[in-house]
């Protein structure tokens, strides 16, 4: 359980680790990179609309100027009476439409009183009196006027463009209409993408062209911005001079605002230039989105590679970490396991040491104790003795006290081969030999339990590094066990084969079998089901110990009431030479 | 017991036992002296070399292998040393079978394994003094000198 748990979070740090490592760089480089990007594409394309709007300002005042100019050089050379003329008006209107392409809808001549003494154009507005209109009493105060668009007597939208004119003593207006349709297409292409827009306002907000959609202020809010973005814009005269002079000093005019549109919950550019003096403004706005559009565009590329590159690292990080984990994992049971084989084999050092001290504490005083008994046997061998009626029963209890101390002996010798290091020296053997002899080793101990043994073994098997005499002994307990498992007779069969790197050795019987709750235990030293005094217990031990030391593995297979066999591999190698 | 064969044979067989455990000694001495055997007893190498040094009798020494102080090895070779004819059985009261390789290297005569029997012991006693007795006649007979 805290394995698992200490692995977990040793592939969750390693995944973590790798992901920072590797995406803080990445995710750093592409923060400064796209915010450079975005500043500078920012600025780029606020410094290309502020170039478009000043563009346009530069043509409508332009345009405003030069009809004004127009007008003005009617005003200048053609004395007035001519105006007074119907038929030369009308001509001097047709010259001024064929030349400006239709901008000029009508003229007239209007007194001083605002009566219009003389018209030319498709209305008919003869007499017609503008002394109450506004225009006219702006026009009456300026040399030159060009008045906001209004709807007029006509009903349709329009401006008109004014000249005052001093002559016969008294001051004349010429005035002049100006088509709004012509001046509207001027400020109608100024659009760049889709959503951007261009509109002429007056100072109080109202808008001087048509604009195809709604604009993103309302006048209200436009005052404010028209105020902060003129500040204190003076309102003089407009005339072709001093729009010339507002070309010039325009460069710096254009302001640029970002609004909230709370309707559509966007953000605005709104660009404003004073047009007119400053009497109207141009206005283009258009959706931020739009107008950076390739730089969102950009950012949304660029997020999207950021964001696959995480997820590549992520899934990238993941594997590895599993892989590396799954190894550590690995590289962990394989040394607990090897701790195992150490205690193991510690276990059984341990053990034989003991056993060796116990067994040598034991002996000696077994050898006086069974000399001592000897002794009375002997004394009890007198003449005089033997007439004692207790004679043959002392005699029965020291030949039991002689023959429980030789099963005694027997133990402790036993213990002392187990701990003892037969002859270890390692020299290449093959086993065929060995098992050949230690089968006619058996066969009248086999003969006399009424066990048949067999032997099976592959030609040609190679030589196994190993101790001749430990193997021997191996061979000759696993013989022997197999024997006592075959209490009413039966088949033993040692077979040996060769088995990849290995020589395999196989003691097989057909006997009762192991019960599984003995099969952990059968290894461990003094572990024995044979009845007291029948087995010490030690005789697996030894073969566990003698066929680890070679490099080798000892495992078993049994089933119950069918048989059991033993297996052992040793290595070919040199594994321990 | 073998009664009078044995008491035939053990006649004039001397026998000096080394053990460092006394009671061991003292029971195997009053045993071998009831089957006719003479035995002398030390209790260390050191002391087994002074019996031999002083009852120059003896066929057969009985020498435990692990003793305090000089052990049945070194006992072993400064015995062979003092008295080439003299047999040694080795008396092992663990298995150091190495040990009893050694000594059989160095010329110990047999060895056995404590505890043992008295029949086993015997024997093999016996068979030490004939080999003794062969070699004395053989070395009689070469080197001509009774």
């Amino acid at each position: 359980m805290f394995d698992r748990h200490y692995y977990k979070s040793l592939s969750r740090s390693m995944v973590l680790t790798v992901f920072l490592v590797s995406l803080t760089p990445l995710a750093l480089v592409s923060a400064i990179t796209s915010y450079q990007f975005h500043t500078s594409y920012k600025d780029r394309v606020q410094a290309h609309l502020r170039e478009l709007v000043l563009k346009h300002k530069r043509n409508i005042d332009g345009f405003l100027a030069e009809k004004l100019a127009v007008v003005r050089v009617l005003a200048d050379i053609i004395p007035e009476g001519r105006f007074r003329d119907p038929a030369a008006l009308q001509a001097i209107l047709k010259s001024l439409q064929e030349r400006h392409h239709g901008a000029f809808v009508d003229m007239g001549l209007v007194d001083a009183d605002g009566v219009q003494v003389a018209y030319a154009g498709p209305l008919r507005l003869e007499r017609a009196r503008y002394a109450e209109t506004r225009w006219f009493r702006e026009a009456m105060r300026h040399d030159l006027y060009v008045s906001d668009v209004f709807l007029g007597l006509r009903g349709s939208p329009h401006f008109i463009v004014a000249v005052r004119v001093r002559a016969s003593g008294a001051e004349w207006i010429l005035r002049a209409t100006v088509d709004f349709e012509s001046f509207n297409e001027l400020v109608e292409s100024v659009a760049v993408g889709q959503t951007g827009l261009a509109y002429i306002v007056n100072n109080q907000g109202e808008f001087q062209t048509r604009p195809r959609r709604e604009a993103a202020v309302g006048p209200a809010e436009m005052r404010g911005i028209l105020l902060r973005a003129a500040g204190a814009e003076t309102r003089g005269d407009f005339s072709p001079e001093s729009a010339a002079a507002g070309i010039r000093a325009a460069q710096s005019s254009v302001a640029l605002d970002v609004i909230h549109e709370p309707a559509g919950g966007k953000d605005v550019l709104l660009l404003t230039a004073p047009l007119k003096d400053g009497a109207w403004t141009l206005v283009y706005q258009q959706d931020e989105a739009d107008a950076y559009a390739s730089l969102y565009h950009a950012r949304n590329l660029s997020l999207f590679a950021i964001l696959a590159g995480g997820v590549g690292i992520l899934l990238m990080a993941v594997l590895v970490a599993n892989r590396m984990v799954n190894r550590i994992v690995e590289a962990d049971r394989e040394r607990d396991m090897m701790n195992d084989q150490v205690i193991e084999a510690g276990k059984l050092a341990s053990v034989g040491e003991l056993a060796a001290g116990i067994a040598h504490e034991i002996n000696n005083p077994l050898a006086i104790m069974l000399e001592e008994a000897g002794w009375v046997l002997d004394l009890l061998d007198d003449e005089s003795l033997r007439g004692h009626e207790s004679h043959p029963e002392m005699v029965r209890a020291l030949k039991q006290i002689r023959q429980q101390g030789g099963r005694c002996r027997d133990i402790t010798h036993k213990l002392l081969s187990f701990a003892r290091k037969i002859d270890p020296t390692v020299k290449p053997v093959q086993v065929n030999d060995i098992v050949r002899d230690m089968a006619a080793l058996s066969e009248q101990r086999a003969h006399l339990a009424n066990v048949r043994v067999s032997v099976d073994l592959a030609p040609d098997l190679p030589e196994v590094p190993a101790s001749p005499s430990e193997l021997q002994q191996v061979l000759v307990n696993l013989i022997n066990n197999a024997i006592d498992a075959l209490e009413r007779g039966g088949e033993l069969k040692v077979s040996t084969r060769l088995d990849g790197g290995f020589v395999r050795l196989d003691v097989a019987d057909n006997g009762m079998g192991i019960p599984k709750a003995n099969m952990a235990r059968i290894f461990d030293p003094f572990y024995t089901t044979k009845p007291v005094g029948k087995g010490t217990g030690l005789g697996l031990s030894i073969c566990y110990g003698i066929v680890r030391k070679m490099g080798g593995e000892i495992s078993v297979d049994s089933v119950l009431n069918q048989g059991t066999v033993f297996h052992i591999r040793l290595p070919i190698g040199e594994a321990r030479a | 017991m073998s009664g009078n064969g044995v008491r035939e044979r053990a006649s004039g067989v001397r026998v000096l036992l080394v053990d460092d455990e006394a009671g061991f000694l003292e029971t195997l001495k009053k045993r071998l002296a009831r089957r006719g055997l003479e035995a002398e007893t030390a209790g260390s190498g050191e002391a087994a070399l002074e019996v031999l040094a002083r009852v120059p009798e003896i066929d057969v020494v009985l020498l435990d292998v692990k003793m305090p102080g000089m052990d049945g090895i070194e006992a072993l070779q400064r015995i062979k040393a003092a008295r080439p004819l003299v047999e040694v059985i080795l008396l092992t009261g663990h298995a150091t079978l190495e040990g009893a390789v050694d000594g059989m290297r160095l010329g110990a005569f047999d060895y056995l394994m404590k505890p043992c029997e008295m029949d086993d012991l015997l024997a093999k006693v016996f068979e030490a003094k004939a080999r003794k007795a062969e070699l004395e006649g053989r070395v009689a007979g070469a080197g001509g000198t009774p």
